[in-house]
């Protein structure tokens, strides 16, 4: 207890600083790849990325982002079992942080291909199975979170490949595909304002104080996803169907259709991505300050405080301003086999994907999502070439990313416990 | 200080492009056929020479490109149509320019002049088998387009008109050449044997090389038809 009390304010601005380096280095590397797919197909410029996740990262983060939040600061460790000794889930979940933003700073020096989600996720195991043994550990939590993250990359595999198929039958397969596709990507816009706006409203709405029934939802979901239609309609209207000699079916007037779509999607990606990933960061800071507040009582559920939110989604900008931007032109000018289509399928699958799983409190790997997104659309026979290997790669990279995060967490455990006692 | 990020290494090269720039190269080979042939008319010897290092160092390009495609389609890669087929067409691609190279390099090494009651003939002949080539090019360069957005039914309809106009400049040069040969049998009297030998096979090589370029049509028919 008197650790607490003497070292409190020390501990908050520990927090608060490992807390806003772990969201810059979230902001850095994962919105990369986020808004890589959207730059990737020439949708968008580099710069309107940038502009579009500054603003949707920070929306996501602050109205969506409590629930994963709190499945990162208390569903992996059982509190209860700290109740005697509240310091140490301070020290615990400060190494977790610098931990987990220490590996990714080496890791995106070396150009490994990590999860935030899993090096944050590895960094708490670790330091609990260490420091307070492997009984302190939710192993329930951890097991579904483990779980998720193969049901997330099959189940955004699955949209994806369900949204191309829809596509191609639609509108490749029309008679005229660039009319087809002025009639239908409008719909494809509202699914995706509804999508966002639905499981936001249902979800994430209730640490600022807006509690809406499931109808209400609904129906402001549904009246979202309108407008925001209407303003796709808008857009679309500046396409025009200049066909090439060579091109004998307009699929290059169809592409800048989808363009615009793609437009919708990005931000839907930042959105999700806030939502999800910010969680990471401010989880254990916001349990660091829970337990500084409450004078070392670890209590079982409080609210996460709306600025310790805000404080994330202000790191990921930062993070995305200084440093995301050169990663976004490495990813964007990277993927040329990417169409304005297939990048909509496949990066609305994810966003989707991803926002369902924050919705019910899941941190999930973006990365994973998006690669699960983009095999989905290859296997409806869209993508020109995949590299398999390459997705090996990404999906064995967290198991080494889990064991990197726990190692370092227990480092800084033990250091931290040497410092305050 | 990223070096290569995982997810742009994802998407593998499309391998359509080299099979397109490959056709593009076996076609720049057989569009000196021509010149060549009206050089060799003409007993103009050096222009001849120069037309045939031209179609030697394309048809050479040409082989690079097949070996790159070759090295570069590991089994990791996920393609939209089966790695064999594609491998097939490059192949039979790769015949146009070596059947170009084969009927200069007897024109050139034994100096051989169609008579001239054949000039015509054999200019249209030439020209014919030249434009099958130019067919199966157009043919590969909309399916390139069609797989970067997947296929559809009109799709399909598309490269079938494609394909049966490619046929039909085939049958045109099957006929052109049973008229040729029934010109050279009239005229077989009067030349020297030898040499007769050779015109009929320099026939015949122009007429696979109509039939390879008709080939790789098929390639690509059976390519979509999925």
């Amino acid at each position: 207890m008197s650790i607490i009390a003497q070292h409190g304010d020390i501990f908050i601005i520990l927090a608060c600083l490992f807390g806003f380096f772990m969201a810059w280095g979230v902001g850095a590397n994962d919105v990369a790849n986020a808004m890589g797919t959207s730059v990737g197909s020439r949708a968008i410029t580099i710069k309107q990325a940038i502009i579009i996740a500054v603003i949707f990262e920070f929306l996501g983060a602050w109205l969506a982002g409590g629930e994963v939040t709190d499945t990162v600061r208390k569903g992996i460790i059982d509190p209860q079992l700290l109740q005697g000794e509240p310091q140490l889930l301070v020290y615990g979940m400060l190494s977790a942080l610098l931990a987990a933003a220490t590996w990714l700073l080496v890791a995106s020096t070396k150009g490994w291909p990590v999860s935030t989600t899993h090096s944050i996720v590895g960094a708490i195991v670790g330091f609990a199975v260490a420091g307070l043994g492997a009984g302190s550990v939710d192993w329930g939590s951890v097991g579904k979170i483990a779980a998720s993250w193969v049901v997330s990359p099959l189940l955004a595999g699955t949209i994806a490949f369900t949204l191309f198929k829809s596509v191609q039958h639609l509108i490749f397969e029309a008679r005229d595909p660039f009319a087809a596709a002025k009639r239908y990507v409008p719909m494809y816009v509202f699914l995706v304002g509804f999508a966002v706006v639905m499981v936001t409203l249902t979800k994430g709405l209730k640490h600022i104080g807006l509690h809406l029934s499931f109808g209400t939802s609904l129906l402001l979901a549904i009246l979202a996803g309108l407008v925001i239609a209407a303003i796709g309609v808008a857009m679309e209207r500046r396409v025009k169907a200049t066909n090439r000699q060579a091109d004998q079916f307009g699929f290059s007037g169809v592409e800048r259709v989808f363009g615009v779509l793609m437009i919708f999607t990005a931000c839907a990606m930042a959105f999700a991505h806030g939502s999800n990933d910010v969680a990471n960061a401010v989880g254990p800071l916001a349990a660091v300050i829970n337990v500084v507040q409450a004078g070392g009582e670890i209590e079982g559920a409080s609210m996460v405080p709306w600025w310790v939110l805000v404080l994330g989604g202000g790191g990921i900008v930062v993070g995305l301003i200084t440093y995301g931007h050169k990663v976004i032109a490495t990813v964007g000018t990277g993927i040329t086999e990417l169409t304005p289509s297939r990048g909509f399928a496949a990066t609305l699958a994810a966003a989707t994907t991803v926002v369902l799983a924050s919705g019910t409190g899941l941190p999930i790997s973006t990365t994973h999502t998006l690669v699960g997104a983009v095999l989905g659309v290859g296997l409806a026979r869209g993508m020109a070439a995949l590299n398999l290997r390459v997705i090996g790669t990404i999906a064995m990279s967290w198991l080494i990313t889990l064991p990197a995060g726990a190692g370092l967490s227990i480092l800084f455990f033990f250091m931290f416990k040497g410092m305050f006692g | 200080m990223v070096t290569s990020n995982p997810f742009s290494a994802m998407f593998g090269r499309s391998p359509f492009h080299p099979l397109l720039a490959h056709i593009v190269k076996a076609n720049a080979c057989a569009d000196e056929l021509l010149p060549f042939f009206e050089a060799s008319l003409e007993g103009d010897w050096e222009t001849a020479e120069q037309h045939r290092e031209t179609i030697t160092r394309l048809e050479h390009e040409a082989d690079e490109l097949k070996t790159e495609l070759r090295l570069n389609l590991p089994n990791t890669m996920f393609l939209p149509v089966s790695r064999s087929d594609l491998l097939d067409l490059i192949s039979v691609q790769d015949k146009i320019a070596n059947k170009v190279r084969d009927i200069t390099g007897i024109m050139l090494g034994r100096r051989m002049q169609v008579p001239q009651e054949l000039a015509q003939p054999m200019r249209d002949y030439i020209h014919t088998a030249v434009s099958c080539v130019a067919q199966a090019r157009h043919a590969l360069e909309e399916l390139k387009d069609l797989l970067e957005s997947g296929f559809g039914r009109n799709v399909s309809d598309v490269m079938q008109k494609l394909i049966r106009e490619l046929h039909v400049l085939e049958q045109q040069a099957d006929s052109q050449q049973v008229a040729i040969r029934r010109q050279l049998f009239e005229l077989e009297e009067r030349l020297p044997p030898v040499d007769v030998m050779f015109l009929y096979k320099i026939i015949d090589g122009v007429g696979e090389l109509s039939d390879r370029a008709e080939r790789v049509g098929s390639r690509l028919q059976i390519m979509t038809a999925n």
